[in-house]
């Protein structure tokens, strides 16, 4: 029999090999903003805990180097994945010297590495699977079950970025469902205001360039820029309406955040409904003018559903965008994890950072797969429906 | 509208834009009304023209850095060599977007510490992905007849991927790097948190002295390179389209 090699494991293996021997598993700190030490994966954990992870990284990367069975590759990652999401709060309680309150551990670029070149490693056997939708979404539940389950059990309790949390419990719910409302209320309010807007220019073509330009105009001022020329109209309809204040309208905060995401948001909504809509075929247009369809009746039930996977389209980008952008409300006091981001730039202290940074990306990456699920879905659904 | 009218008006931004830049003093009676006691009316911490052209050099040399990267990337991966590499690097592309700029920004920091680093990383992340999805488009949907004719004309696969296939992706790719520089103007201001000198500085001032005339200036010129750059990209691509027989959405 021939060995033959798979030309991404010769890849996820020299990544592998650079991230397991050469950089730093996991970084010690006297206290949370000194620099830190680098600890290699035997010096960061027990010796035969250490030789074990050792051990199972060269299986796993030696399934990626050769070409084996997709489902041996998928459990050899996994496995990986597991071993190291466990022992990096091993290698937090053993490098912590008892007693010690000031000491950080934190998973160093050796850790995140691996973590890279085995994610990459399942996400290429996904692909390859090709799997359904729902599948796509059951992995996702299942990776966040499994990472909350961690969460819960405390095994990352020793670790930097929980103890920052630890310091902050209330404040980081607080903030998270804030930037969580910041940026699925901005999108509602797009696609309440964007739809009907998008059906008008679809109708009326002279509005359709003038329309895009000013939207696109829009999306060329850096967001914080735009956050902060919101502050000073919204500061003068809080003090000159009545009941506006009342309604939580003020010149800094949530308002000024919430109307520029608003503002961004509209572009790709809007553009992807005229999209959407000029795409719709005129056959399916004039069979149902000649069923006697009114314009209300072909709009609702002709138009719009033949159009909405490209709409859908439109609210994926928004939704991801929004999440993303919301962590810059923090610089104009809206709140959102961007709080902590900041808080850390400042204090150069990186798992302040981090403690806002990762759950931003979480939520932006469950969005979007989610959301390119659902798209996928109505698409293909709606091609069966019109074959 | 007349032909000429939008040439006209860019011209007028222009030099609008130049003026200022270069001596924002005129500009003052303008923006005084947006101060309160007395505060600076122009940008006092630095000059805006010299805050512009460091703009400029960041935006370029991510922007040069990512199209030489993304283009060598996505000429790899649709060689047959490379084809492997395909499904999992369309999905890599759609998974980097959703990293949020100032994540990729605050979390670059440790790495290589403050200044314009931080910022070139993050520009040249999000330069990436635009330009490969483009350059990927580009050369996956060449019509199947003309490359089967340079192949007829015996080129080798080199000759077919620089005088074929390249030139007529080019304005493809190029609606891809025009995309990926007005990103990365408005994503440079954002580097300004990190500390890098970039027109940010200028917007940020603005914010922590509650001083609305410098969030004004520092966001209006960022948004009329923005405009302005768009708008030569465009024209740079409709002329090569027009020249590689090729139609531009």
């Amino acid at each position: 029999m021939q060995i033959r090699f798979d030309k991404l494991g010769v890849v996820i293996a020299a990544i592998v090999a650079y991230a397991a021997f050469v950089a730093p598993f996991a970084t010690f700190r006297a206290n949370r903003i000194v620099p830190g030490q680098a600890r290699s994966i035997l010096e960061a954990l027990p010796t035969a805990t250490g030789t074990l992870l050792l051990a199972i990284i060269v299986a796993a990367a030696l399934i990626a180097l050769f070409k084996t069975p997709l489902v041996l590759r998928l459990a050899a990652s996994v496995v990986v994945l597991a071993a190291l999401a466990l022992l990096i709060g091993v290698a937090g309680t053993f490098l912590t010297p008892a007693g010690d309150t000031f000491a950080r551990v934190s998973p160093a670029s050796g850790f995140w590495i691996l973590i890279f070149a085995f994610t990459l490693l399942v996400a290429d056997v996904l692909t390859r699977l090709n799997l359904s939708p729902l599948a796509r979404i059951g992995v996702l539940v299942v990776a966040a079950l499994a990472i909350g389950l961690l969460l819960i059990s405390g095994r990352w309790d020793s670790l930097s970025i929980l103890k920052e949390y630890a310091n902050r419990a209330d404040s980081f719910w607080a903030e998270g469902s804030k930037h969580v409302t910041l940026a699925l209320g901005s999108l509602a309010a797009a696609v309440i205001i964007g739809l009907p807007l998008g059906i008008l220019c679809h109708r009326v073509e002279r509005l359709r360039a003038g329309v895009l330009n000013v939207l696109n105009i829009i999306q060329t001022i850096p967001s914080i820029a735009l956050f902060g020329l919101l502050i000073a109209p919204l500061g003068w309809v809080a003090t000159h309406v009545p009941g506006a204040a009342a309604l939580g309208i003020r010149g800094i905060g949530t308002a000024p955040a919430f109307v520029a995401l608003f503002l961004y948001s509209l572009l790709p909504v809007v553009a992807n409904t005229v999209v959407g809509l000029a795409g719709v075929p005129r056959a399916a247009n004039d069979a149902a003018r000649g069923m006697g369809m009114t314009d209300r009746q072909r709009l609702f039930g002709v138009e719009f559903p033949l159009a909405f996977p490209v709409i859908l389209t439109g609210i994926r980008i928004v939704l991801v965008q929004n999440i993303g952008l919301a962590t810059i409300a923090a610089l104009i006091g809206g709140g959102g994890f961007g709080v902590f981001v900041f808080q850390g730039v400042g204090q150069t202290a990186m798992d302040l950072v981090l403690l806002g940074a990762v759950p931003t990306v979480a939520l932006a990456f469950a969005a979007a797969i989610i959301l390119d699920a659902v798209i996928e879905m109505t698409a293909t659904k709606r091609r069966v429906e019109t074959a | 509208m007349k032909a000429w009218f939008p040439s006209l008006l860019r011209l007028a931004l222009v030099v609008l834009l130049v003026a200022f830049v270069t001596s924002p003093g005129w500009f003052e009676p303008l923006l005084k009304p947006l101060t309160e006691n007395n505060a600076p009316v122009i940008y006092n911490q630095g000059s805006l023209l010299t805050l512009t052209l460091l703009h400029l050099r960041i935006v370029l040399i991510a922007t040069v850095a990512a199209t030489v990267v993304a283009v060598a990337l996505a000429i790899l991966v649709t060689r047959p060599a490379g084809a492997e590499f395909l499904p999992l690097s369309r999905s890599l592309v759609n998974i980097g977007q959703t990293f949020p700029p100032v994540a990729v920004l605050a979390l670059a920091v440790p790495a290589v510490g403050f200044g314009e680093k931080p910022t070139l990383i993050a520009l040249f992340l999000y330069g990436l992905l635009p330009i490969f999805e483009n350059a990927l488009t580009g050369l996956t949907t060449l019509p199947a007849n003309v490359m089967e004719a340079a192949r007829g004309a015996g080129m080798t696969g080199w000759q077919r991927l620089t005088k074929v296939e390249l030139p007529l992706s080019a304005p493809i790719i190029l609606g891809g790097i025009r995309l990926s520089v007005v990103i990365s103007l408005a994503t440079a201001t954002i580097g300004s948190t990190v500390a890098a000198k970039t027109l940010g500085e200028v917007i940020i001032a603005g914010l922590l002295s509650n001083n609305l005339a410098f969030i004004l200036q520092g966001g209006l010129i960022v948004a009329a390179l923005a405009v302005l750059i768009y708008d030569g990209l465009s024209a740079v691509e409709r002329y090569t389209a027009r020249r590689m027989g090729r139609e531009v959405e």
